[in-house]
């Protein structure tokens, strides 16, 4: 088909049968319709006695097969499978994952240290509470005061450090993007 | 395997087994042959559930196993069995024969089997008295008896078979070579088995037990365990049964060409036929071409006695049904009256042919269908040929061409007049070639069973909620008519689906019920395609 001119086909038009200068239908350039509409209606389906016994027979195989012990559910994702691996993944961050052999599945972390975390937590906020509770009053006035403070000073050391006209946070190498996300170190991190 | 079959296999897997299994399945048939290791390696899923799954497909047949590559002393290899796994489309039709041949016990039977993949005979027994007695009004219970006989009847034709025992491996306590592990290859066929048909002695006597819905809980632990105790005593343990696909293709087979012959002629021919088929059909083999040669005298005595006509019409049918260009009976011979058989795969080769004819003929019209015929009957016309045989205009003719050539129903033979195919100096010639035809409707087939599966999928998913709120109001319903409430209890739940809410459901309902019976009428033509293909294949 290379050489003289595009549009040049290797056999003769009229033995296949379109004639010369005849108008044909134009070219596609898209995939068919999904559901192209039907030149003729299709035939209706068979009813009947025989018809309706094997569908009723069909759906009561289907729900039948679903209560027997052949259908398979997939476990529930256990908790804390990785037991000490959990807590020095969390201390040490992402590369200790690394130094697992590649075999093991991954599976979804539930780290086992969270109970702990989370009582501690709550005991925090309680002796804050108690604390608060008494110096609320004091506490009011002087809050707003230092989150203004706190602002402005975060603003001014962000902007003003080196007088270049960027924020520091563009000088960032990217260390601390996604450290807070060590849940899920399924997905690579670039 | 083709892509659409994996397809379907996967969607067939996973409504009867669930997911895992589907996994698993889909996984080993696109691998082709893998250990256990590999398997549960690439399929990323525990251990443990990988086993369970070839648990599962093996107990039904559809996965076997055999020494790997490395020989007896290396890892087993699992392989899909593909046949199988389609063969779940026809399930309704099996039972539905069993239930027309033996009645409702056969039905019960075979359902049963079909459920379980392998059972015992004992076991299938006592299960189906109890269903049959569940059914049965108060007082009356099934005695074992009558099932025992109607499973004898089901071996004794060869719908049930016994499974092919399975192989030890390794265990040579006493030194001598067992027999090694089939090699994947060469699966052993359950015919190779002398015993396949021979029935078990059991003692086996009692009455189906009715389940109280009050006791159900205890009772179904105590007969679980009674059922663990019994099976040691009742002298069958080891001997599984499974339903012999085979026979029921063979009975499907034999149905079409009756029905094909009573279509075509008369009923008188398709009883003639009936007989034939019958006198033939522990003599002939499976894969036979054309049954056994039988004298028209034969035919004359075997006839049923309800039905009779006389001798020298007899031979007048006969000598009809030779005739006729449907070729379904042939004459071999002279004596005892003339010997005729039934061939069987030129039969077949005829349904199917008028299979691909009523295709064409509802999807592209009437006069593409005369195009198609005709070029079936003379294997290879030019294009001015084909208007002039079939009387159509140039233009039409032209374009129905395009559109079969386009589905590749047609295809275009060029034949050269000198040897560098030059196109001015080559004839181009429309023919249609019935297997390869024949194979492209099969998949087309199995593409449409498996859209069928995924909209009714999509139905159920998307009015999930309103199935399970219906599902619900059933169950207090149940629960408050068994428990005995007033009427106006009852209509108060009945309202809590509102009047729209139903519509939906039964629209619903009735969309399901289109496809799943649309899925049972595309598996008829399945069979019908498949059974052509397979008798054009070598026989194994």
């Amino acid at each position: 088909m290379a050489g003289r001119g595009r549009g040049q086909l290797t056999f003769s038009v009229e033995i296949v049968g379109i004639g010369k200068g005849e108008n044909l239908p134009p070219s596609s350039v898209q995939p068919t319709p999904l559901f192209p509409p039907l030149a003729q209606k299709p035939v209706p389906l068979q009813t009947g006695e025989e018809a309706e016994y094997m569908l009723a027979l069909k759906q009561e195989f289907r729900g039948a097969m679903k209560t027997l012990p052949f259908y398979i559910r997939p476990a529930a994702p256990k908790k804390g499978q990785f037991g000490v691996k959990d807590e020095l993944c969390h201390k040490h961050g992402f590369a200790y994952m690394v130094a697992e052999s590649p075999a093991v599945p991954k599976q979804p972390k539930q780290p086992r240290v969270d109970k702990e975390e989370i009582i501690r937590k709550l005991e925090t906020l309680e002796q804050k509470e108690e604390d608060g509770s008494s110096d609320e009053e004091e506490g009011e006035k002087k809050k707003p005061e230092e989150e203004e403070a706190e602002g402005e000073e975060g603003y001014d050391e962000e902007e003003f450090e080196d007088e270049t006209d960027y924020i520091m946070s563009y000088f960032d190498n990217g260390d601390e993007f996604g450290g807070d996300s060590d849940d899920n170190i399924d997905e690579a991190i670039y | 395997m083709t892509a659409q079959e994996v397809r379907l296999c996967g969607l067939l897997l996973q409504e009867h087994f669930g997911d895992v299994v589907e996994k698993v399945g889909t996984h080993l048939i696109c691998s082709g042959v893998l250990t256990l290791r590999a398997l549960a390696h690439e399929t990323k899923l525990p251990l443990d559930l990988v086993k369970k799954s070839l648990c599962v497909l093996m107990q039904h047949g559809m996965c076997a196993f055999g020494a790997g590559r490395r020989g007896p002393a290396g890892p087993v290899e699992y392989h899909i069995i593909c046949e199988h796994i389609l063969h779940m489309l026809r399930y309704p039709r099996y039972i539905y024969t069993a239930k027309s041949l033996y009645g409702d016990t056969g039905e019960l039977i075979v359902e049963e089997i079909l459920q379980s993949g392998q059972m015992t005979m004992s076991s299938t027994v006592k299960t189906v008295a109890d269903r049959l007695t569940h059914n049965m009004p108060e007082g009356q219970s099934m005695d074992y008896s009558e099932v025992v006989s109607a499973f004898s009847r089901l071996v004794e034709t060869h719908f049930l078979q016994r499974c092919p025992p399975m192989a030890s491996a390794g265990s040579s306590s006493s030194g001598a070579v067992n027999t090694p592990l089939p090699a994947v290859t060469q699966p052993t066929k359950p015919e190779d088995h002398p015993e396949c048909y021979r029935l078990p002695y059991i003692n086996l006597t009692g009455q189906g037990k009715r389940r109280r819905s009050s006791e159900d809980g205890e009772a179904e632990q105590r007969a679980a365990k009674k059922a663990k105790t019994d099976n040691s005593e009742r002298g069958d343990e080891g001997i599984y049964w499974q339903v012999n696909f085979q026979r029921f293709h063979l009975h499907f087979r034999d149905q079409a060409i009756i029905s094909a012959v009573s279509c075509k002629l008369d009923q008188a021919s398709s009883e003639i036929v009936r007989t034939m088929l019958r006198m033939s059909e522990v003599t002939t083999p499976a894969h036979a071409a054309f049954t056994q040669a039988l004298s028209a005298n034969e035919i004359f005595r075997a006839f049923p006695s309800s039905y009779n006509i006389a001798r020298p019409i007899l031979d007048q049918y006969l000598t009809l049904l030779v005739d006729d260009p449907m070729e379904f009976v042939g004459r071999t011979g002279d004596s005892g009256g003339g010997m005729y058989v039934v061939n069987l795969h030129r039969a077949l080769a005829n349904l199917a042919r008028a299979t691909l004819e009523s295709v064409v003929q509802e999807r592209f019209g009437s006069r593409s269908a005369r195009i198609f015929r005709l070029l079936l009957r003379k294997r290879h016309l030019e294009q001015k040929q084909v208007e002039d045989f079939a009387m159509v205009p140039a233009k039409e003719a032209k374009y129905m061409l395009y559109t079969l050539l386009s589905e590749n129903l047609v295809q275009l033979q060029e034949i050269p007049k000198t040897p560098d195919y030059a196109p001015s100096r080559t004839f181009y010639l429309y023919t249609v070639n019935q297997l390869p035809t024949a194979r492209l409707l099969l998949q087309h087939c199995y593409k449409t069973v498996g859209n069928l599966i995924e909209r009714r999928l999509y139905e159920t998913k998307e009015n999930k909620r309103l199935l399970e709120k219906s599902q619900r109001i059933e169950a207090i319903l149940a629960s408050l008519q068994a428990t005995g409430a007033e009427a106006a209890q009852l209509t108060e739940v009945e309202e809590m689906i509102t009047a729209p809410e139903r519509q939906q459901l039964e629209t619903l309902r009735h969309h399901i019920n289109k496809l799943d019976s649309s899925e049972n009428q595309v598996d008829e033509t399945i069979f019908l395609l498949e059974s052509y293909i397979n008798s054009t294949q070598a026989p194994p």
